[in-house]
């Protein structure tokens, strides 16, 4: 009778383990674990798995078709001119009304600069010339082909568009930041304070651009590439700031002929944190 | 009936209180609202009537086509083009927020978040005196 009782268990038991892990396993296997790291947005599923065993590490693999802008940021220039990056800086934080908090903490920024550590610290290391150390290099939104911002998004606030722009639908920002931990760049500034607020009698927005809303409170915000701009056939305001100098190179990455597919043929550049396999469209010559 | 001379006086009274509202206004009409339509201008994006009942559906449409889809081209109103945007395409003409927007807005009691990221005329104005 015992014998009985304890076969009955035992059978019991391994049966409900396997009809438990079957399916998951099963679901696992044929899905190939697609919301590890599915370059598509949430729920949107088609090709995912397919596309993500390509693009598993590999940066020369898959490319994806259409317009895909990318920007050539070329730092000698900058460091030859001084006072550029300031003047990209702030044609592009006028145009948007970027608020100037003041302070590093509620800081809110669309483009900065950073020393070479902090803006490439996976090519960081003791022996690299001095030069590189002492130069401070223009960052900004990445808008990195596999976004990792925009599966972190809960509200599809944040999402890719047809031009390969990381778009910010700030109507649809709840604040909830998960897109703030997700990006590696540190490109996204939360709304801390009111943007229209003041200190010290001080606006944060000094200049407004009757064009262009402010932000509330609360929300996520970050460069969109001129989006608006480039579909009337302008530049972004950065590019624009360069002038003739050439600092910075603008165009469809997709498109050969382009002027940053040459440049970018013709020069040695290199990406930030490009091992993370997010794909940025920002590329320095250095 | 029981206690009628309790009950009929108590209906009375909760009648006459839970009514107050529409007899303590009666007469005494709100005026419905004008708001201020520009001047120079004789046509809309879409009718009237459409606006009047729909403009909120209209601007969230433009808004997601806009940002999401990016159709940005113009839409035309009355032989002119104009930008599918609150603050450049409607507030070309409908200048004043405080004379045309609020107008309804506040007979209406609502109180659209348009405001918190858009601006108004006079709100930029505000801004910038205060430097």
């Amino acid at each position: 009778m015992d014998n009985k009782r304890r076969k009955f268990l035992k059978i019991a038991g391994l049966s409900a383990i396997a009809g438990i892990g079957a399916p998951a396993a099963l679901n696992m296997l044929m899905k190939g674990n697609v919301q590890a790291s599915s370059p598509h947005g949430h729920g949107d599923d088609h090709g995912g798995g397919h596309e993500e065993a390509k693009g598993h590490g590999a940066h020369h693999g898959e490319v994806k078709q259409g317009k895909r802008y990318g920007l050539v940021i070329d730092v000698h220039k900058f460091n030859q001119t001084p006072g550029l990056a300031q003047k990209c800086i702030s044609a592009c934080h006028d145009t948007f009304n970027v608020p100037d908090i003041g302070n590093k903490k509620d800081e809110v920024k669309w483009i900065w600069e950073e020393p070479y550590t902090h803006a490439f610290p996976e090519h960081s290391h003791y022996k690299r010339n001095t030069e590189l150390h002492h130069l401070s290099f223009l960052v900004t939104c990445n808008h990195c082909d596999d976004p990792p911002c925009v599966r972190a998004c809960p509200t599809q606030a944040t999402f890719k568009n047809e031009d390969g722009i990381v778009m910010m639908d700030f109507h649809r920002c709840i604040g909830c930041r998960f897109c703030m931990a997700a990006c590696p760049y540190g490109s996204r500034s939360f709304n801390w304070r009111d943007p229209r607020g003041m200190k010290d009698g001080k606006p944060f927005i000094k200049k407004v651009n009757p064009e262009f809303p402010t932000r509330m409170r609360g929300v996520v915000e970050k460069c969109n590439f001129c989006a608006g701009l480039l579909k009337k056939g302008l530049l972004p305001k950065c590019v624009e700031a360069t002038g003739d100098t050439k600092a910075m190179v603008f165009g469809d990455l997709n498109d050969p002929a382009s002027e940053v597919s040459k440049v970018l043929k013709s020069h040695f550049t290199i990406q930030r944190k490009p091992a993370l396999g997010t794909k940025p469209s920002v590329f320095y010559i250095i | 009936m029981y206690d009628g001379a309790k009950i009929i006086p108590g209906l009375i009274i909760f009648v006459v209180l839970s009514t107050f509202a529409i007899w303590y206004g009666a007469g005494d009409a709100k005026q419905v609202p004008k708001p201020e339509k520009p001047v120079g201008y004789t046509n809309c994006v879409k009718p009237t009537d459409f606006m009047r009942q729909s403009h909120m559906t209209l601007l969230n449409q433009w808004r997601d086509e806009v940002i999401r889809e990016g159709k940005r081209e113009q839409v035309e109103a009355g032989g002119k083009m104009y930008e599918k945007s609150l603050q450049n395409g409607c507030m070309h003409c409908h200048t004043s927020k405080e004379k045309f927007c609020d107008v309804c807005h506040s007979y209406a009691s609502v109180t659209p978040y348009c405001w918190d990221c858009h601006m108004s005329a006079k709100k930029i104005k505000g801004l910038e005196e205060a430097i």
